[in-house]
């Protein structure tokens, strides 16, 4: 090393043995993991229901908690988004954020100021999915109807209010006019953002980001005006 | 404070450990390499790493953590097997059995169910250490598809095992889930454009998953033999890919 140095060649060597730095440390993460599910199974024990009846549905019927999101998502939309749809439309985009984010800062470290953008879009995600699990699992009583923590689950409920499709014309006019706004504007406003994407990753990335969003605008839709459709048509309702 | 040399002095210096251990462990830089280098489990490890990736600040060990829970499920998933048929006449009453009459199976049964869940928080909030620290940036991409892949099949895993025990909540949960196949565009029997294929409930992809149009015999078993054999083989083959990756990208991701 020294001799590198000395042809003027700076060699930053922060390397440190594995053995023990690294093992100790693991070996000590596996010990509190095994002793804290041993302590956890030892105190509380796993759900077992009564045998399964295929004539006597639970109610309500819940997937697993981290399915939760999704069932919470059939509030919202058909079964087709989001059961189907908006799951591979999140593990696509997962799959494609290394290959849309091509700022080459942040690379190795935390940071929030390098990489404002993409940090603020993957938490707001993130706190999103579990935001929906958390209502999916201890807001939502029999029939799925909402009941704040404080509340008990009754069957009891009011009726929700009547809810209402948009007109189709409306609705299409909407969804194209959101998309089309939400993928110019931001290129016209922040020219710099546009060009260092490329015109292919600024259309993916964008258009990821705005069914994200629109997902979330159109929960606020049916919250809000109790819109059930943006666009409801024989074939296939949004 | 000499306690802790003098502790061990105490038990390595006489004659009963000496017979046993033929020599100690001098602790020396060739000996450190060593130590890994020569361990077929350790040496996944490169010899040295850079100084930050020991950090539990910076790694969280969430994927460590997650790669030890697989192991601990497949541990006590092993011998969960030794008591569980996955015959619909039978399995509800070997899980009441564990719980009440084999020794130690509702400790076993418990390990493995909070585990399962342990797996799924941890691999998640894995997922989120390594975005926050920018590690899936080149030369790193493809292992963050890899890891995304990895996540899913988390879920899948613990999804399946969910129906094993062939109570109410299992069966309902999984009604629930798998009602989703039926909504899949062009494939499921409710799904829009499914006439285009002539999807019925009895050929459409949730009969391929439940190998019929309701959960019975069959979808206790395609659960089990996923749970227990295919998932668990396709996970540890990625693993492989996703370890090897690690080492082959450079090791743990850092400030350059």
């Amino acid at each position: 090393m020294e001799v590198m140095e000395e042809k003027g060649r700076e060699v930053k060597d922060d390397r440190v043995f594995t053995w023990p730095n690294l093992v100790a440390k693991e070996f000590l993460a596996a010990i509190f993991v095994t002793v804290g599910l041993l302590f956890y199974s030892y105190v509380v024990d796993a759900p077992l229901r009564e045998l399964s009846d295929p004539g006597q549905a639970e109610n309500p019927a819940k997937a697993p908690w981290y399915f939760l999101g999704l069932q919470e998502a059939l509030v919202y939309f058909d079964p087709w988004y989001a059961g189907v749809i908006l799951p591979s439309i999140i593990i696509l985009g997962l799959i494609l954020i290394p290959y849309l984010d091509n700022n080459p800062k942040g690379n190795g470290y935390y940071t929030f100021k390098e990489r404002k953008f993409a940090v603020s879009v993957f938490v707001f995600g993130y706190v999103f999915w579990y935001v929906l699990i958390y209502i999916g699992t201890a807001l939502r009583g029999p029939f799925w109807a909402f009941f704040w923590p404080w509340e008990k689950w009754t069957h009891d409920f009011p009726t929700p209010p009547p809810l209402h499709d948009l007109p189709l014309l409306l609705g299409i006019a909407l969804m194209i006019g959101f998309y089309f706004l939400g993928l110019v504007l931001p290129a016209l406003v922040k020219k710099d953002f546009f060009y260092k994407l490329g015109i292919v990753r600024y259309v993916l990335t964008m258009g990821l980001l705005l069914t994200m969003l629109g997902t979330v605008i159109k929960m606020i839709f049916r919250l809000v005006f109790n819109v059930k459709y943006i666009i409801a048509t024989p074939w296939i309702n949004i | 404070m000499k306690l802790i040399p003098d502790l061990i002095k105490k038990i390595t210096d006489n004659e009963i450990w000496r017979s046993v251990f033929r020599h100690g462990y001098a602790d020396t830089p060739r000996n450190r390499v060593l130590q890994i280098i020569s361990n077929i489990w350790l040496h996944l490890h490169p010899a040295k790493v850079r100084e930050h990736g020991t950090k539990i600040r910076f790694t969280w060990c969430m994927g460590g953590i997650t790669f030890f829970i697989f192991l601990f499920e497949t541990i006590t998933g092993i011998l969960l097997m030794f008591y569980y048929v996955p015959d619909v006449n039978r399995a509800y009453a070997d899980i009441v059995d564990l719980m009440y009459v084999v020794p130690f199976g509702r400790f076993l049964r418990n390990s493995h169910r909070w585990g399962a869940h342990a797996m799924v928080i941890t691999v998640s909030i894995h997922m989120f250490r390594v975005f926050l620290t920018g590690s899936y940036k080149p030369p790193r991409q493809f292992n963050w598809v890899v890891g995304v892949i990895l996540l899913v099949l988390t879920f899948l895993l613990s999804f399946t095992g969910y129906l094993l025990p062939w109570d109410q909540l299992g069966y309902w949960a999984i009604t629930v889930g798998t009602n989703m196949a039926r909504a899949t565009p062009f494939l499921g029997h409710e799904g829009p454009f499914a006439y285009i294929l002539g999807m019925r409930a009895d050929n459409d992809v949730r009969f391929a998953l439940l190998g019929g149009t309701m959960i019975e015999a069959p979808a206790l078993l395609r659960a089990y033999v996923w749970h227990c054999i295919a998932i668990p083989v396709m996970a540890s083959a990625l693993m492989m890919v996703h370890f090897w990756r690690v080492r082959k990208d450079g090791g743990i991701s850092g400030p350059l």
